[in-house]
């Protein structure tokens, strides 16, 4: 029972949320942030919005994804019943403002590794902390104009191009994996070697279909090749449970054996539409023909921004406009 | 004053008496053979969805369900859920006590299968918020009712009703009673599932209390057995799963009734199932 109290919250912050993942008209005066230790140095916070990561230890803490900026003050105090250590580091997993919205704010209640070893009275002291990310997220964010456009403070600090970038904090080795033309086209998991967790955004969640963003640069075979990317990073301990822990971008903490249902998920509609239309199906005959029926009591939706119908619109312009 | 030091000491051992359950569980048992015997060991037969009240969507899972899945490595080891566990050999249950008040604080389960363990707690505990962990064991908490313990599962990861491609989600919740008839132990599951089934599904397994059972290990290791594209999930498109069809024809039952689904578990549905077309018998090669 309560589990769908939680599916619930999470169906009216989609919702309210709308395509532009936005924070206005949404109530989050009753928003509670909770904190779920994962393991090693990792923690997950839940509240509204896309799950937040939490690596916290001897240098400070480390955030992946923000929330929304209204819940900044709660984030920042669940933060501190793990560390009283300054946000040294912020990773946007994608563009998207359920896990960009609190950029702004987490940035400012930290502060970078020089502001936090030189004085005060040096520039860079008071800046923030670091906001990392994929080089077409700060393209989005910087347009002048768009659905992602931003105010600077937001945007992220230390871009990279290429595969991955690395970081190595609190002891521990974190790679920052650029993942191509799956949800956006900015896109990174994070995973963090020694505590032994992926945080994954929203390329893998426990409540809704793949959203794939074709406006934003995603795809169904890039979805499923960061699906693949992060299957083949797990290692579990037995039986395809525990060892590395899996925290998506909305949901609940997994494990490999959550993901690789979901990939199956993935793929297998993947196929059943790429069939259709090989054999020159239109969008509607595609639709009519239901290939997500076994799938639609775990993630489906008729309601709400992201409803099977999209899904599988998405799935089909992806196949037929043939994107990478 | 004396008296009164008894009298304590009574009372003492009355409440722990009560306290404490009327049954022991506590010891090995040996999986028996005469129910359901396809289930527990060979394994039920693709398209074999009889006395099963899924739904439409399980259904449609289970028919592009291909074995094939099982060869690959991340799904060569995979350990039954707590829900088809008692389908398969021997088991082990001991108490766990706190030293000082001997309180019971849980009991815990040995599979010989697949070597999987899992807690049942006794201690009034409650169970973990929506966003922990799901596990193939979940979380488990149990009371006695009279001579019956019953146990409440959540945090289920996805798993499965029967071998054969049905589906059990990780929305289910799992009830079992533990009823002992002097050295017998049934099982009784209760599978509630708001996503593939319309009812509840009920099944029994009985076991046979052993204390020289010795139980071997479960090593498993993944291997690639069958070289295939990464990526690659077998499944079946659609309406191509020729296999279905073998099922219904080797037995001559009706394919409306093999496709299961609530009405098929119920005894009424014997009339029914006299009014309903049989498929032509298999073709022998």
């Amino acid at each position: 029972m309560r589990l769908k109290l939680f599916e619930r919250a999470f169906a009216l912050t989609v919702v309210a949320a709308g395509l532009g993942y936005a924070q206005q008209n949404q109530d989050f005066s009753k928003v509670e942030i909770h904190v779920l230790p994962v393991q090693g140095q990792v923690y997950m916070l839940v509240g509204q919005g896309g799950n937040i990561t939490v690596q916290a230890g001897a240098d400070g803490v480390f955030l992946v994804d923000t929330m929304y900026a209204p819940l900044a003050d709660k984030i920042v105090a669940a933060i501190r019943t793990i560390s009283k250590g300054p946000i040294r580091y912020i990773v946007d997993t994608h563009v998207h403002g359920d896990h960009t919205g609190g950029n702004e704010p987490l940035r400012k209640a930290g502060s970078t590794i020089t502001g936090g070893n030189v004085s005060a009275d040096i520039k860079d002291s008071a800046e923030g902390a670091q906001i990392i990310a994929h080089q077409n997220i700060l393209n989005r964010m910087s347009a002048a104009k768009g659905p992602d456009a931003a105010k600077s403070a937001a945007w992220p600090t230390d871009t990279f191009v290429g595969d991955e970038k690395d970081i190595f904090f609190n002891g521990e080795g974190i790679q920052v994996i650029h993942i191509p033309a799956a949800h956006t086209d900015g896109d990174s998991i994070v995973f963090f070697r020694r505590s032994d967790v992926i945080s994954t955004g929203d390329l893998f969640t426990t409540t809704n279909y793949p959203v794939i963003d074709l406006d934003r640069g995603g795809s169904i075979q890039g979805f499923i090749a960061g699906l693949q990317k992060i299957v083949d990073t797990i290692i579990p301990v037995y039986g395809q449970e525990g060892g590395t822990m899996v925290v998506p971008g909305h949901g609940r903490l997994c494990d490999l054996g959550d993901v690789i249902e979901y990939r199956e998920m993935a793929i297998i509609i993947r196929d059943r539409i790429q069939d259709m239309v090989g054999k020159g199906m239109t969008l509607e005959q595609v639709k009519a023909a239901k290939p997500t029926l076994d799938y639609d009591p775990l993630y489906g939706s008729t309601t709400g921004f992201w409803t099977t119908d999209k899904f599988v619109e998405a799935v089909y312009k992806s196949l037929k406009d043939n994107k990478k | 004053m004396k008296n009164l030091k008894w009298a304590g000491i009574a009372a003492i051992f009355l409440l722990t008496s009560l306290s404490s359950a009327q049954v022991n569980l506590a010891g090995t048992y040996a999986m028996t053979l005469d129910e359901d015997f396809p289930e527990r060991l060979p394994g039920p037969e693709i398209g074999d969805y009889l006395g099963i009240p899924l739904n439409a969507a399980a259904r449609a899972h289970a028919e592009a369900w291909d074995a094939s899945l099982l060869t690959l490595p991340e799904y060569q080891c995979r350990v039954h859920p707590i829900d088809y566990v008692p389908s398969f050999f021997n088991i082990r249950i001991w108490e766990e006590r706190d030293k000082d008040s001997q309180q019971l604080i849980a009991y815990h389960e040995h599979h010989e299968a697949w070597g999987t363990e899992r807690t049942i707690w006794m201690d009034g505990r409650p169970h973990p918020p929506d966003y922990a962990l799901h596990t193939s064991q979940g979380f488990s908490t149990g009371k006695w009712d009279g001579e019956i313990l019953t146990v409440t599962t959540t945090h289920l990861k996805q798993g499965w009703i029967r071998r054969n491609g049905i589906p059990r989600s990780d929305r289910a919740i799992v009830y079992e009673n533990y009823i002992k008839h002097g050295n017998h132990l049934t099982w009784v599951t209760v599978i509630h599932d708001p996503a593939y089934l319309t009812e509840p599904f009920i099944r029994t397994r009985d076991f046979v209390e052993s204390p020289g059972l010795v139980m071997g290990a479960y090593p498993c290791e993944s291997v690639v057995e069958v070289v295939m594209p990464k990526g690659k999930i077998p499944h079946h498109l659609p309406g191509t799963n020729e296999f279905l069809a073998e099922f219904p024809a080797r037995y001559g039952i009706p394919v409306e009734a093999a496709m299961g689904g609530a009405e098929t578990m119920y005894p009424e549905y014997q009339l029914k199932l006299k009014t309903l077309p049989k498929p032509p018998p298999l073709k022998k090669n």
